[in-house]
């Protein structure tokens, strides 16, 4: 990836703006691999839709220049692309039958009616909706539509698919069992997916690597584990996942490690992965699920706290706390069958490990 | 607990749905509802009312007078019934006792100053009629038996056969006269056929205005959809602006905007005087563009445009743009996108469009008025003419008979091929 050449897909110091007066996307440059499944994740209006919009070719690039397998597309029409896309939401032609949506992209490639109908079936069959061929879109169900998009957006054998939140109109329940769909057919196929979402679940469940954006900025492009877990900066740090924050000031730098003071006067040891040096202010990053509330000898950082509330959720104990004047400040209790003596306002001891608290930049 | 209530509310033994009570469920729906009912129906009751008295009534009068006759049996009740017993094919006048019910009926009417409206009434079948009657008038009061010499005597046209043929055949209280006329047919001694070819006027008219109402909504259509597809697309700041022009001509008076394509079409007129500053045609050729088809065509054109842009505006408004997105991101180019994805979504409105404009049109009547001349002139001023001028009501309401008739013909037919549902203004 860190090689250029042979990327399915590049960014090269693209930029975009609408009114000529402020940047949406800042200096982008992305290399997506052949194969790859990307996901841009971000808060509504971090530029996200944007680049992909940019890379369909509905949107020119103010400055910069894409690449397809290497070849400049900022010219090329997006018809001429190439490239699947499956829409927001879904954009099925009425007026089409679902067969009749399939053999579109196959029609205007000029492909002969044989060969349409033996793609048409293998594309529907791969969604699992072979017998659904004749109905109208407006016949489906929310569900059964959205796999028809995926369908008619691989049935042209693309190497590269963009998916634009497609998930955003489906209930809970159907948009974990399509991740797990998409994820498949994604495995199966091997080609590239260059997916857009607001929702962190779908992006951690389906990638192989996670832009996320902020600002017209990607923020941090990592594997979703690394996402999670060694967060780059506040943002990321507060976008993925569950997090508490702890501001504070640098008082030491040893190695990889740094002493925090917090405002309260309590002195942490965290990861250093983004400070200033000693006295620059910084931001505490903290997993709930991380921090124990029978803390022993291995956490090199103890705490005061008072319980403010619990909230039962059955596989979990849900405890808001005050900690150095945050009253936010989670924990997730795992609930392994033992009665642990949590009160409401109850001050007690809390403990977590240096490694599980990362010292980020102070501005979240 | 579950069979008790099922057992209250379910299906009873004779297999029909009943209420907690025991009554019947349809009957405690229906008695539910009625108060429902009764409450929207007096709500609309003002407005049924009043079209009722003011456009159904009218209606149903003007449909009636078409075929309405009363006026002979009114005027002339003994002759009538004398002339039934008269063979019109033997060749043989009407016998003495025709003539002398016909002096008495005559005699009345001259009292009570019908004769010459029923003159005028027998001129539509027959011209020469009205001047009959009116001739005869108070010298036939004052005959002598025998009756049919002195007719013939007053004028000798009381002598042919012609005329009681036509007061014979304009006997019955209803008539098929007015129809045939408005579509150029006449019964005469040889049967039912078809006027003259001089004199057939009508089924050219019904033709001209179904062919220029065309002419008019194909050119709306052509018009109208790039401004409705503009009005659709553009942001909504721009677009507003843009809908204020378009609807700025409906805030200007109808007989205004009509006067000013006068201005503009006539040949010492704006476009004229601007083609000839241009040099695109001769000061001698100047283009006939008004009191004609042409300026029929312009004008009526301008006038029902809104009327065609502001159903394919909210068609248009509807279909999101990722449609033609995702025709284009399948590798279809611009136009393929357009005419596959977009254009059949747009039909709807397309439908909407036509079926209003050509509705408005083929009954129009201001603008052909004004700047048809005669060429450009609608079957809707012929009705008109007959309204106001000629008074031949019977003829109009045949006329205007037949223009509805079609009106609702075409609209079954486009229910047929189209399907009404598919017809949204908004």
């Amino acid at each position: 990836m860190s090689s250029n050449r042979g990327a399915a897909v590049r960014f090269e110091s693209v930029q975009k703006s609408y009114d000529g007066e402020t940047l949406v996307v800042k200096n982008l440059n992305l290399d997506i691999a052949r194969g790859e499944f990307l996901t841009m994740l971000g808060p509504s209006g971090s530029g996200k839709t944007t680049c992909l919009m940019m890379l369909a070719g509905f949107e020119p690039a103010t400055h910069g220049e894409i690449f397809l397998n290497d070849r400049p597309i900022n010219n090329v029409p997006p018809h001429k692309r190439g490239i699947g896309m499956v829409f927001q939401n879904y954009a099925l032609f009425p007026h089409m039958s679902v067969a009749e949506n399939l053999a579109f992209p196959l029609q205007v490639r000029g492909m002969d009616r044989s060969e349409q109908e033996r793609r048409i079936k293998r594309a529907l069959d791969m969604v699992e909706l072979g017998r659904f061929g004749s109905r109208r879109p407006a016949q489906l169900s929310g569900g059964q539509q959205q796999r028809v998009a995926v369908a008619r957006a691989l049935v042209f054998d693309p190497e590269l698919v963009l998916m634009d939140e497609p998930l955003g109109a489906l209930d809970k329940q159907l948009r974990e069992q399509m991740q797990y769909e998409i994820k498949h057919i994604h495995e199966n196929l091997g080609v590239s997916i260059v997916y857009v979402t607001h929702d962190q679940t779908e992006a951690l469940t389906m990638s192989d690597r996670v832009a996320v954006f902020n600002d017209g900025v990607i923020q941090q492009l990592s594997a979703p584990d690394v996402l999670y877990e060694n967060p780059q900066n506040s943002f990321v740090a507060q976008f993925i996942g569950e997090n508490n924050k702890l501001t504070g000031e640098v008082t030491e730098m040893n190695g990889g490690q740094c002493k925090v003071r917090l405002e309260d006067g309590t002195e942490l040891v965290a990861d250093a992965v983004n400070v200033d040096g000693v006295g620059g202010k910084t931001t505490i990053s903290l997993r709930p699920e991380r921090i124990e509330v029978v803390p022993t000898d291995q956490h090199e950082n103890h705490v005061e706290g008072m319980v403010e509330e619990l909230i039962y959720l059955g596989d979990h104990i849900r405890v808001r706390m005050k900690v150095a004047g945050n009253d936010e400040f989670i924990v997730k209790v795992r609930n392994r069958g033992e009665r642990w003596d949590l009160e409401q306002g109850q001050t007690r001891t809390i403990g977590w490990s240096a490694r599980d608290c990362k010292a980020l930049d102070a501005v979240a | 607990m579950t069979s008790t209530t099922t057992d209250q509310i379910g299906a009873s033994g004779d297999g029909i749905m009943r209420a907690a009570d025991g009554t019947p469920l349809k009957r405690s729906l229906a008695r539910a509802l009625r108060r429902e009912k009764l409450r929207s129906f007096l709500l609309i009751l003002p407005l049924l009312a009043f079209i009722t008295l003011t456009f159904l009534m009218p209606i149903a009068d003007m449909l009636f007078r078409s075929v309405e006759n009363g006026i002979v049996q009114e005027t002339i009740p003994r002759t009538v019934v004398a002339l039934k017993d008269w063979d019109a094919s033997s060749g043989e006048l009407p016998s003495e006792e025709v003539f002398a019910a016909f002096q008495q009926d005559f005699t009345e009417a001259f009292k009570n100053k019908t004769h010459t409206r029923l003159g005028l009434r027998l001129n539509y079948d027959e011209p020469g009629m009205s001047g009959l009657f009116r001739k005869s008038g108070r010298k036939a009061t004052q005959l002598e038996p025998p009756y049919r010499e002195g007719f013939i005597d007053i004028d000798q046209d009381w002598g042919k056969l012609e005329t009681w043929r036509v007061i014979k055949r304009a006997s019955p209280s209803l008539t098929d006269g007015y129809f045939l006329a408005a579509v150029d047919a006449e019964r005469t001694s040889d049967g039912l056929q078809m006027k003259p070819e001089k004199e057939r006027i009508y089924l050219y008219l019904f033709w001209r205005t179904m062919f220029l109402s065309i002419v008019i909504t194909v050119s709306c259509l052509l018009l109208g959809y790039p401004i409705a597809y503009l009005l659709a697309n553009l942001p909504l700041r721009t677009s507003n602006l843009l809908m204020i022009l378009v609807l700025l001509p409906f805030w200007t008076s109808l007989l205004v905007r009509t006067s000013a394509w006068k201005v503009l079409l006539q040949q010492q007129g704006v476009v004229n005087d601007t083609l000839v500053w241009l040099g695109i045609i001769d000061t001698t050729s100047r283009l006939e563009l008004i009191n004609n088809q042409t300026g029929t065509i312009i004008a009526m054109t301008h006038i029902l445009l809104p009327f065609m842009i502001l159903p394919l505006f909210s068609v248009m408004k509807t279909i999101s743009p990722s449609y033609v997105r995702a025709a284009k991101s399948l590798g279809a180019n611009d136009w393929t996108a357009f005419w596959r994805v977009y254009f059949p979504q747009t039909v709807p409105g397309i439908g909407a469009g036509a079926i209003l404009v050509f509705i408005l049109s083929i009954g129009y009547y201001i603008t052909p008025e004004l700047v048809g001349g005669t060429s450009g002139i609608f079957i809707s001023n012929r009705i008109a003419y007959h309204i106001s001028t000629s008074l031949n009501w019977g003829l109009a309401a045949a006329l205007g008979t037949i223009l509805l008739g079609l009106v609702l013909l075409l609209f079954y037919v486009y229910d047929k091929i189209v399907g009404i549902d598919n017809v949204k203004l908004g």
